[in-house]
């Protein structure tokens, strides 16, 4: 008995220090798929992974559009206005368009507000004035102030332009930002430009009484 | 004649009990303990080919999880970006660094970075993103305190009674929508008022799950 207590102990012993404790980091992948395949691994695509088929020659399965491919019905909420529509491109016959074609409504705003804080305050800034923004603070010192005159001024379908292909050294957010989200950030940063141009004018007097 | 059994056989009946009774709580306890996704999954941490830290841009700078992951909202896949993502920023800070040649050269030539994936649901297993992201399901309850880790780390076990059991009460872990990736927020709420308020019903049945 004594002997089989031993063993059995040490046997505890070496299978715990094997194995270790749950929640131990581990390199390895998890085991149990191996053992028992079942239905885990079918054979079907899931995106962003690496497939054999032949078709497709860089082995990804997640397909990019074949070169010259042209959408004819894309973008805008329900997906039925044509490719190039004011909406779509920022820009009608005669150039960049002048203001957003988008029918601008407070839901929009706070739509907007809440995808430049994702997608435009790390490098701009919450304010816009790229204080704060990260990129600047390391070193960075192309960052535009979106507060400038110059962007003030800017029509609404350049700024469009902007943010779908990019410009100079700030790279595109088609891939990121839908384009119906790219309008409702263009009226957040409106809304943000004039939360800096307002007059003391413009303050009801009560609510100036008040802030006195 | 000599004695068929000596003494000691006596208690052997009581040794065997006792030995088999040993043997078979500590390989019923093993098996609860190491067969279970809580010891085979959480831990996980694979070696990343480029030492990406979720610490740093996540917490540190306080990027959204939304500006990488973007399709994390609308599908049920969460994608894991691009290297144009990546380069967006690091083509202006951290040009050279040795740490990134592998960004650089996926963004020129166009192949993928080969992330090693952390998180997976058996295939037979239907998973959806957007229906608890949209639903102020947040990413922590599932992934853990991502934006603290150096390495992703599988942090819960994401079995079926894991699933089951937020689906059973999801007013403990419910948390308003614009919350949803704010990983340290702490704050309280009256989940049973977002429940009843939204309509939450996550369903039990099997074919919510296995379709
Ligand atoms: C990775 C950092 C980064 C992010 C994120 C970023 N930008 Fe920029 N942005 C820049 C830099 C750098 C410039 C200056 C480009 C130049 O002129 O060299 C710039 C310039 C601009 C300009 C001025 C363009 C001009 O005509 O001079 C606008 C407008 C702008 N950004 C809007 C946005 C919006 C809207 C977003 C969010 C969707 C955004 N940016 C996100 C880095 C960024
Ligand atoms: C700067 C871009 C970036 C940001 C911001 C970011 N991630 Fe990630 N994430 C990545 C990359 C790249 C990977 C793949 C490499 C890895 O696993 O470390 C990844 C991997 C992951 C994974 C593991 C995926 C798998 O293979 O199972 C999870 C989960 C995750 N991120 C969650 C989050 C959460 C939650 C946040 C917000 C707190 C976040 N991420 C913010 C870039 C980012
Ligand atoms: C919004 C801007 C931004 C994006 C997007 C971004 N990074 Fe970074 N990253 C930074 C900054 C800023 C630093 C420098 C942090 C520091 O030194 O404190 C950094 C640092 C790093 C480092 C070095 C960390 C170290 O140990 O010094 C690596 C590696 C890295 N990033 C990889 C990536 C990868 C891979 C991606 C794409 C999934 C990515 N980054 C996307 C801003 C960004
Ligand atoms: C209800 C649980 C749950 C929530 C909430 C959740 N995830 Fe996931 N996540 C999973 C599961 C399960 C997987 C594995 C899915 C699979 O097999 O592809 C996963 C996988 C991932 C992946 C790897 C790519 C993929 O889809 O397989 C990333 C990246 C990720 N999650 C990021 C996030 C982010 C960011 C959030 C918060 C905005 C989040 N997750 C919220 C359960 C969740
Ligand atoms: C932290 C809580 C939580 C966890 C963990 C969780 N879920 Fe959910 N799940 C929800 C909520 C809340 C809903 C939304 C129900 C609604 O919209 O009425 C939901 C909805 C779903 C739906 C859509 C149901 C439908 O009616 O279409 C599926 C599928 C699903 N979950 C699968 C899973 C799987 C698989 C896992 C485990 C990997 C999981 N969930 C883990 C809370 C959770
Ligand atoms: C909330 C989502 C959800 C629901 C509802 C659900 N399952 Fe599952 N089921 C899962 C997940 C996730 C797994 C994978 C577990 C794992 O990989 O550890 C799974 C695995 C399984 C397995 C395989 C176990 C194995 O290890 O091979 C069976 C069998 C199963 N479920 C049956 C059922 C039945 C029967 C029901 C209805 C009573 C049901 N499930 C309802 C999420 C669910």
């Amino acid at each position: 008995m004594r002997y089989f207590l031993t063993l059995f102990v040490l046997a505890v012993i070496g299978v715990v220090s094997a194995l270790g404790f749950r929640g131990d980091k581990s390199r390895k992948p998890p085991r149990m798929a191996e053992i028992f395949p079942d239905l885990n691994i079918q054979p079907k695509l899931r995106p962003q992974t690496v497939t054999k088929f032949d078709g497709f020659a860089d082995g990804a399965s997640s397909r990019v559009y074949p070169v010259g491919t042209v959408a004819q019905k894309v973008g805008f909420l329900d997906n039925t206005t044509w490719e190039d529509t004011a909406i779509n491109t920022g820009r009608d016959a005669k150039g960049f368009v002048d203001s957003n074609p988008v029918p601008v409504t407070s839901e929009l705003l706070k739509r907007g507000q809440e995808r430049f804080n994702i997608y435009c305050q790390p490098c701009h800034g919450a304010q816009g004035d790229s204080a704060g923004g990260i990129v600047k603070k390391l070193g960075a010192t192309s960052v535009a102030n979106l507060q400038d005159q110059r962007i003030v001024r800017m029509n609404d379908g350049e700024i469009f332009n902007t943010i779908s292909y990019g410009k100079n050294t700030m790279m595109g957010y088609a891939g990121q930002v839908p384009v119906s989200d790219r309008w409702a950030i263009i009226v957040y940063v409106r809304a943000l430009q004039l939360s800096r141009l307002g007059a003391k004018d413009d303050v009801p007097a009560p609510v100036l009484e008040k802030l006195k | 004649m000599s004695f068929i059994f000596p003494k000691w056989a006596n208690t052997l009946p009581l040794k065997v009990a006792v030995g088999a009774f040993l043997v078979a709580n500590a390989a019923g306890a093993g098996v609860w303990y190491y067969l279970t996704p809580k010891y085979t999954r959480v831990g996980y941490t694979p070696k990343q080919p480029i030492a990406f830290s979720h610490a740093i841009h996540s917490d540190q700078l306080g990027i959204d999880c939304r500006y990488c992951h973007s399709a994390v909202e609308k599908s049920w896949f969460s994608n894991i970006p691009a290297s144009s993502t990546c380069m967006n920023c690091h083509s202006l800070v951290l040009k050279d660094d040795p740490k990134l040649a592998l960004v650089r050269e996926s963004f020129q030539t166009g192949r993928s970075i080969p992330w090693v994936q952390v998180h997976k649901v058996p295939d037979y297993v239907y998973f959806n993103h957007s229906v608890h992201v949209n639903r102020g399901i947040s990413c922590v309850h599932c992934h853990g305190q991502i934006n603290h880790m150096e390495e992703v780390q599988h942090a819960k076990p994401l079995s079926m009674g894991f699933c089951l059991d937020c689906h059973r009460a999801p007013e403990e872990k419910i948390r308003p929508v614009e919350l949803v990736t704010q990983l340290d927020w702490k704050g309280a709420v009256n989940g049973k008022q977002l429940v009843h308020d939204w309509n939450v019903k996550p369903g039990q049945s099997c074919s919510t799950c296995h379709r």
